[in-house]
């Protein structure tokens, strides 16, 4: 086995949520390569989202609920073992014992083995059908048991048995929770939100009894158990679910000599470090002063603390805030710090509305200036406001009741994003600040979509969607994103507006709409959009000397600058279909240039490696042989992908390949706000994947069948199916319509599928502008597509003819030298940069 | 203005010939090769300078190709955009607008009878 020397053992016990987590972090951080990874996974499936488990019984099926998966695990380099245990450790060795007995090393290790379930020691516990709620093989035993009976019992009333209860509810089940305590969700919740809670969930259907202690199980009559209570009362059911609190898996940890908590707990410091300064604990098996944290968004914490340690950083896990705020079979609950009101001198303030069945609590500092905890049931709207109060110390109102009383005209204004300071989190679960949203705002993110991937807020619980997308919307109102739709600081209009401009006025260059509806010199966003607007309009060659200066590095040399600045070349191959001849000087082009070779996923070959100064003799050659240019560089046509059709395969139905080598022909050339992409299958199984291009084709008994706006990459979608059983020339009508009413009003830099589905109307919309000519510019687009079509030139062809064009493809003006600085190297029998 | 173009240029034995004025390509940019050092030549008719010369080699990707990026303007100052990452480099003085702790090396530069000519 090889392993470079610089790599060190980390071996993770348990994948549940806060392992996947822990293990994500370091990945992103870019640690994770200095690390050989084994990850031990009891459970047979990877880390799911736990917090969403009953979604289970609800439709969500368990890969919904998968948050890793064994191939994302393997391209991260990281070596899983799932349905493994780890049975021991030996600290002195740094050994860790997997069930098989291989030994494994570690230089640093991971307990991230969560909690089990607490099962109450009342006799006969054990009996069948006595299950718990934690992992899904539970909820498959559960399932199963709940198939054969009519009742179940929840035993526990906290958030987790409630959660429970909604599960066997979900099942079909007459469904009973018995609580030993007095009130439901007994830590969140005071008297009167319990007795709240107990009403709605009563109402629900779900029967509650509190104040009982469950002192023997044994034979029921009716059911299969009957449940004996110590004042006397019995309770007879099918099936019984523990939910009475979770305790710290911390055997492994017990057994190796760690430190442990009197009542369970790996003891952790707020480094995450357990006594063994090589050994880690996170999650809900640490113990860090005093207290085990049972929600996800701490152990997150704690997971982003040892990733830190490990890296070298110096971050610290310093407590969490324990607010939840949660939906339990349908009621509002919330519950935000101090709720029952324990500190000294706490002052609380209370609603409670019989008939709309809301209750709403606050406990604030005695001097009324700081709110220290709240209490919501019925209603959780108030919830963000409360919770940034509460964990920024933000000053409440003179009045505070008036931020839980109902609304009315003078009521103290609701706590809008803006007056949240930037430290305010927003996704306690990922712990991402407000300024951290407005850094996501700043470097580019337009919609709550682009800030989640770049923040990751909102990913955890999901609970803060609501509150991010204020803050959003409000920070891109702020800087005036919505409104303002200007290309550019040059040009005061959108893409649409200057495409009509340049069509109704004629205007040929840059410059002269810079001149006339324009400020400044242009750069690098309207230069290409204009160049691509009088391209899409007159057609002129992107190479004249009025055009040059607009395009893009790729457009300007016609070839696809890569990282070290040498460029690739793609030649077209209509259809996907090509010569023997033809590909033979390919590869004497690519052997004599010594280019890296490799076939596209549009049916084409790249070759790479080609600096500027080859590039006119590489063409020269490949024009000779009777190829044309690609446009693999530009916003346009790149490919119509094919499979043979019925020329050659037993199901075909079509000819796809003539179909497809005529349509590319048709379309060469053609520049758009985007690349366009199509394909074209001979029958209904689909060999080009013709749904997933901007113009899908699939041939049908009759005809065509027409797909519009799918693409793949980053965000794939799916076309839709625009018409049916075309003819030839109808299918190409509606393409040439479809084409130029997006060439028309898309916007820069945007897919069809966007395009589409930001239209008002959406795909109803575009068939009724291009099958019913609704707007009355059916001839109008087919007129201009056809100029497009009547003057294409191959902008390669007339290049090299031209010697005043030539002289831009030189390395130096003033040497005839290479760049010194490219260097390759041999990997595979071909070149690659060094 | 401290912009080097504006430096006293009575050190005439130390201009040096670049390449010719036709070698220019108006509104974009060109390579020439000085004392093994790479120079991107950009030329912009009708600017008070018309000629600017920045170091060819684009600091982020590490390859030089700043030659073949577009120029235009940002907030009036004149710039080029990195044609691979597309970071913005003051034409003048070679600052990049987007990131404080990077610059491309500028020269001064001038056109003299129909030829391009280096300081340095």
């Amino acid at each position: 086995m090889t392993r470079s020397t610089n790599t060190s053992r980390l071996i993770v016990i348990g994948n549940g949520m806060v392992g996947h987590h822990f293990i994500q972090q370091l990945v992103e951080s870019g640690q994770a390569e200095r690390w050989e990874i084994t990850v031990f996974c009891e459970e047979s499936r990877l880390a799911y989202d736990r917090v969403h488990l009953s979604a289970y019984f609800s439709g969500s099926s368990a890969d919904d609920l998968a948050m890793a998966t064994p191939d994302l695990y393997r391209e991260w380099g990281i070596n899983v073992r799932p349905g493994d245990k780890a049975i021991s450790i030996d600290r002195e060795q740094q050994q860790v014992t997997a069930a098989n007995g291989e030994q494994l090393s570690y230089d640093k290790l991971i307990l991230a083995t969560g909690s089990y379930p607490f099962v109450p020691p009342v006799p006969g516990h054990e009996r069948k059908n006595c299950l718990v709620y934690r992992t899904l093989d539970d909820l498959d035993q559960i399932r199963a048991a709940a198939e054969g009976g009519s009742k179940g019992v929840v035993v526990g009333g906290g958030l987790l048995g409630l959660e429970a209860a909604k599960a066997l509810r979900d099942l079909g089940l007459e469904t009973h929770v018995v609580e030993f305590a007095p009130r439901l969700m007994a830590v969140q919740l005071d008297e009167d939100g319990g007795a709240l809670l107990r009403s709605k969930i009563s109402e629900l259907g779900v029967q509650v009894h509190t104040s009982k202690a469950t002192d023997l199980i044994d034979d029921g009559e009716q059911h299969l158990h009957r449940m004996n209570f110590a004042d006397g009362e019995t309770l007879e059911t099918d099936l019984i679910l523990f939910s009475a609190g979770i305790r710290p898996q911390d055997e492994l940890a017990r057994q190796s000599g760690l430190e442990i908590g009197e009542r369970g707990g790996i003891v952790v410091n707020s480094q995450c470090q357990t006594s063994d300064e090589n050994i880690f604990a996170i999650g809900e098996c640490a113990l860090w002063n005093g207290r085990i944290f049972g929600l996800v968004a701490p152990g997150y914490s704690m997971a982003k603390v040892a990733a830190a340690q490990l890296s070298g950083g110096d971050e610290s896990f310093l407590g969490a805030d324990m607010s939840t705020r949660l939906k339990l079979l349908g009621v509002d609950v919330g519950s935000i710090g101090d709720a029952q009101g324990h500190t000294p001198g706490a002052l609380s303030y209370r609603y409670s509305d019989d008939v709309a069945q809301v209750y709403r609590r606050i406990v604030v500092s005695a001097d009324r200036k700081k709110l220290l905890g709240a209490v919501l049931v019925g209603d959780n709207s108030l919830y963000d406001t409360l919770l940034q109060y509460a964990l920024n110390g933000i000053d409440l109102p003179a009045q505070p009741e008036s931020l839980i009383l109902p609304q009315s005209d003078n009521v103290a204004p609701m706590l809008g994003p803006d007056a949240l300071p930037d430290t305010a989190t927003i996704c306690s679960c990922l712990n991402v600040s407000k300024g951290q949203i407005c850094g996501a705002i700043d470097a580019g993110a337009l919609s709550v979509g682009d800030v989640k991937d770049g923040t990751k807020a909102a990913s955890g619980c999901g609970g803060c969607a609501a509150l991010l997308k204020s803050v959003v919307d409000n920070e891109l109102e702020k800087r005036g994103v919505e409104v303002n739709t200007d290309l550019c600081e040059h040009f005061a209009h959108t893409r649409e507006a200057l495409y009509h401009i340049v069509r109704v006025e004629g205007i040929r260059s840059f410059k002269e709409l810079l001149a006339s509806h324009g400020k400044g010199r242009g750069c690098e966003i309207c230069k290409p959009t204009v160049g691509s607007i009088l391209a899409s309009c007159w057609n002129e060659l992107i190479t004249e000397e009025t055009h040059v200066g607009l395009q893009d590095t790729n457009d300007t040399f016609m070839a696809n600058m890569q990282k070290n600045g040498t460029y690739s070349v793609v030649p077209r191959v209509p259809g996907g279909e090509i010569t023997p001849d033809k590909l033979i000087v390919l590869g004497q082009v690519a052997k004599k240039y010594s280019l890296y070779t490799k076939i596209t996923g549009g049916q084409r070959i790249d070759l790479f490696g080609a600096q500027l100064h080859e590039l006119p003799e590489i063409w020269r050659e490949l024009v000779d042989a009777g190829f044309e240019t690609g446009h693999a560089y530009g916003k346009s046509l790149r490919t119509v992908k094919s499979c043979v059709g019925s020329t050659w395969c037993r199901y075909g139905v079509q000819d796809s390949a003539s179909m497809a080598i005529q349509l590319e022909d048709r379309y060469k050339g053609l520049r758009s706000p985007h690349k366009i992409k199509f394909a074209v299958s001979g029958c209904t199984r689909e060999c080009a994947e013709a749904q997933s291009k901007d113009i899908g084709i699939i041939a049908t008994e009759n005809g065509w069948n027409l797909y519009v706006c799918g693409n793949g990459g980053m965000k794939p979608r799916h076309a839709d199916l625009f018409a049916t059983d075309l003819d030839d020339a109808t299918l190409v009508r509606y393409i040439d319509r479809v084409l130029m009413f997006y060439v028309k009003t898309a916007d820069r830099l945007q897919r069809t599928s966007v395009w589409m589905d930001n239209m008002e109307g959406g795909l109803d919309y575009l068939r009724d502008v291009v099958i019913n000519d609704s707007l009355g510019l059916a001839d109008e687009l087919e007129q201009q597509m056809s100029h497009v079509v009547g003057t294409y030139q191959c902008e390669w062809k007339s290049t090299i003819e031209d010697p005043e064009k030539l002289k831009r493809f030189r390395t130096f003006v003033n040497d005839d030298s290479s760049d010194p600085q490219i260097v390759m190297i041999q990997e595979r029998s071909q070149p690659r940069p060094a | 203005m401290n912009s080097p173009i504006t430096l006293n240029t009575n050190t005439e034995q130390r201009w040096t010939t670049l390449c010719s004025q036709t070698d220019l390509v108006p509104y974009s940019g060109v390579a020439a090769l000085h004392n093994e050092e790479q120079i991107a030549l950009f030329y912009l008719p009708g600017e008070a300078d018309e000629v600017f010369a920045l170091s060819n080699h684009d600091p982020v990707s590490k390859a030089n190709v700043i030659a073949r990026g577009l120029v235009g303007d940002i907030d009036g100052q004149l710039m080029v955009a990195s044609p691979l990452y597309k970071q913005h480099y003051d034409l003048r003085s070679g600052k990049c607008l987007d990131a404080e702790d990077l610059a491309l090396k500028s020269w001064a530069v001038r056109l003299r009878e129909g030829v391009v000519e280096v300081l340095g």
